[in-house]
């Protein structure tokens, strides 16, 4: 287990994730004490970096269920997110609502028609303040340096804090192991085990060898991935060029997911 | 001390071999929880917190048992409840131990529980509560063992206890706050946000303890030759009657505010609980009851002749023990996930092995509390006959 753990992280270059995922690495160094080198912090050549990852999702281009549907299969797939038979012990990563839901606030009786029946992404809003984070009792889901809120899955306790916390049911629980129900397993990206808590980690493990967040890739343009922070990326050229909303804008956890309307 | 919990009557063994038995059958099923996964309960992705948690929280109060009767005796100098601190303390005592277990039961990954300590996170109110749970624990277990063992040897208990027992009643304040905390600091949770959170925690807890303690007085002093004094009992019944009329008032102020407001992220989880929402309302029965429950016992406690019968008084107690239960222990945790932080309505019921793990663990309580009163009741006997 610890063998293979350690070698996951060496293949797929999270230690490209930069410091960020320093608490798994110490994780490791306490579990070692061998003759084997302890695992450096090196970023991978194709590393994308960023101060803030943002994304923008233009849900005027994502008119049906249908155009949603491939990339939610994008992410759940290379991810190893299962399929659980129970709707109560489900798990999502990113997943499809209406208007009134997602935005429960705005929610309101007279909307305009397309709005009403037009299909929203609702996933980890990887807020600059994130409630999660504040809560988590062992800091196994903190921020990391490119403000990605993420998780270390091997200290996760299971107490579900988080869970209560977040305002957005961004996150998901391994109420029994996850390992039969998934239905194609990605060898690249490790499965969970039961008892721990899982969200979005707006694809850290792509971004870390040079590659767009499953979803952006798969939305055909539908969707802006960068730097909130550069104003010369595309997320703010489109924020820049469009009316945005964000979710629960007036809790105070400044998400960083932008939503065209 | 703790031969006097070895020998007892045949009621006393049979007694504590039923408990075994039941812990054995909680046991079971936990193993069976911790083989499987928390799927096994009644817990979902919308309602991530249940039954477990709820007791926690229920159990945080019956702990103040030991405050109110601690405080007024240092540091009112109330000498008759001088005879009952140590059942207070004793009481505190499995009390704060079945709320460490309903926690160690909720987690997914129980295993690395010590996580919590390794990687200590002051951010985070759960370490806190970790914090205030164990400490409240250890001192009452420090303080009731050495005042009772003085009081066997007919002296006077060692100074350096006393700073403790000043302690102690900061610290029962704190437990309560702190677990209202767990809730009260949540965006997104309009049920739990509320700044009047930890003051009810407060009022349900000294309400809730000390009807316990009366009910325990009333039960020792039948089943053993110690009778915990029928003045002790009835200063505690004041005590009650102040607390349950608080408990009520403050929940009425939220009401208030909840319902003259008209938001709906607060108003939802209300309308939930009491008259249903989109068709889904499990809790209704039991929130009516609660409330009917609550409402019967203050008008008994203020009439002074109910009170001060001792048959009605025990009645009046078992209500207000019942109807915070059902407050504190179904109501407070799963209505703050319904409806969820999306609008959506998915309810919670508790399955069969989560209550039975619930059982287990309240059977792990009574027995700890049955070889402590064993204990301290023998001294007291001991301590009368000599």
């Amino acid at each position: 287990m610890e063998k293979s753990r350690r070698s996951f992280l060496k293949i797929a270059g999270v230690a490209a994730l930069g410091l960020g995922a320093k608490p798994a690495i110490d994780v490791l160094a306490a579990g070692g004490g061998t003759q084997e080198p302890e695992p450096a912090l090196v970023r991978g050549p194709q590393a994308m970096t960023a101060q803030q990852w943002a994304m923008v999702i233009d849900t005027r281009k994502l008119k049906t269920s249908g155009d949603l549907e491939p990339l939610i299969e994008a992410c759940h797939k290379i991810h190893n997110v299962p399929k659980m038979p129970k709707k109560n012990h489900e798990i999502k990563w990113i997943w499809e609502d209406e208007y009134g839901h997602v935005f429960p606030n705005l929610h309101a009786e007279f909307v305009d028609e397309s709005v009403e029946h037009r299909p929203f992404l609702a996933l980890c809003n990887h807020c600059e303040n994130p409630p999660c984070v504040r809560v988590c009792p062992t800091q196994a889901t903190f921020k990391n340096s490119q403000g990605i809120v993420t998780m270390d899955m091997h200290r996760c306790i299971g107490c579900r804090f988080c869970m209560a916390a977040c305002p957005y049911g961004a996150r998901s629980f391994n109420f029994f192991n996850p390992e039969p129900y998934i239905e194609h397993v990605n060898k690249e990206y490790p499965r969970r085990m039961k008892g721990v808590v899982e969200k979005c980690n707006f694809c850290a493990e792509r971004l870390a060898v040079g590659k767009m967040p499953a979803c952006v890739e798969a939305s055909n343009g539908a969707m802006a991935f960068g730097d909130l922070y550069d104003p010369e990326s595309e997320v703010r050229e489109w924020i820049r060029s469009n009316y945005t909303i964000r979710r629960k804008q007036n809790l105070g956890t400044s998400p960083s997911v932008y939503y065209i309307i | 001390m703790l031969e006097l919990t070895i020998k007892g009557s045949k009621r006393y063994t049979i007694w504590v071999l039923i408990l075994l038995a039941v812990i054995g059958v909680g046991m079971g099923t936990y193993l069976w929880q911790f083989q499987e996964g928390l799927g096994i309960t009644g817990l979902s992705r919308d309602v991530s917190w249940g039954f477990y948690i709820a007791q926690l929280t229920f159990l945080v109060g019956v702990a103040a048992s030991a405050v109110m009767v601690v405080l007024p005796y240092y540091l009112h100098n109330y000498k008759a409840f001088g005879r009952v601190t140590i059942l207070g303390e004793f009481l505190a005592i499995p009390s704060v131990l079945m709320c460490l277990l309903f926690v160690l039961v909720d987690l997914g990954q129980p295993m690395r529980m010590l996580n919590v300590i390794f990687y200590p996170t002051p951010r985070s109110v759960l370490f806190w509560d970790m914090v205030v749970l164990n400490g409240y624990l250890f001192l009452n277990l420090i303080i009731g063992w050495n005042v009772l063992e003085a009081e066997r040897n007919q002296v006077a208990p060692p100074k350096w206890v006393k700073p403790l027992i000043y302690l102690s009643i900061p610290w029962a304040v704190s437990i309560h706050t702190v677990t209202a905390f767990l809730y009260a600091g949540l965006p997104g949770r309009g049920f739990w946000m509320t700044a009047i959170m930890a003051p009810r925690f407060l009022s349900s807890a000294f309400a809730a303890g000390p009807s316990l303690l009366i009910l325990l007085c009333l039960l020792i002093r039948k089943i053993s030759k110690f009778d915990p004094g029928r003045e002790q009992i009835q200063s505690l019944a004041k005590i009650v009657t102040y607390a349950i009329m608080l408990n009520v008032f403050f929940l009425l102020c939220e009401v208030f505010t909840v319902f003259y407001s008209q938001i709906p992220e607060h108003m939802d989880h209300f309308k939930y609980l009491f008259v249903g929402l989109k068709g889904h309302g499990a809790l209704i029965p039991w929130m009516w009851t609660s409330m009917s429950l609550m409402v019967f016992a203050i008008i008994m406690l203020l009439i002074p002749s109910v009170r001060r019968n001792e048959k009605t008084l025990a009645i009046a107690c078992v209500a207000i023990f019942i109807g915070t239960w059902i407050d504190k222990g179904l109501g407070l945790i799963s209505a703050g996930f319904v409806p969820n932080p999306l609008h959506h309505v998915n309810e919670y019921i508790p399955t069969v092995p989560e209550i039975m793990i619930t059982i287990g663990v309240y059977a792990i309580g009574a027995l700890v509390l049955t070889l402590l009163y064993k204990m301290a009741i023998s001294i007291k006997e001991e301590v009368a006959a000599a």
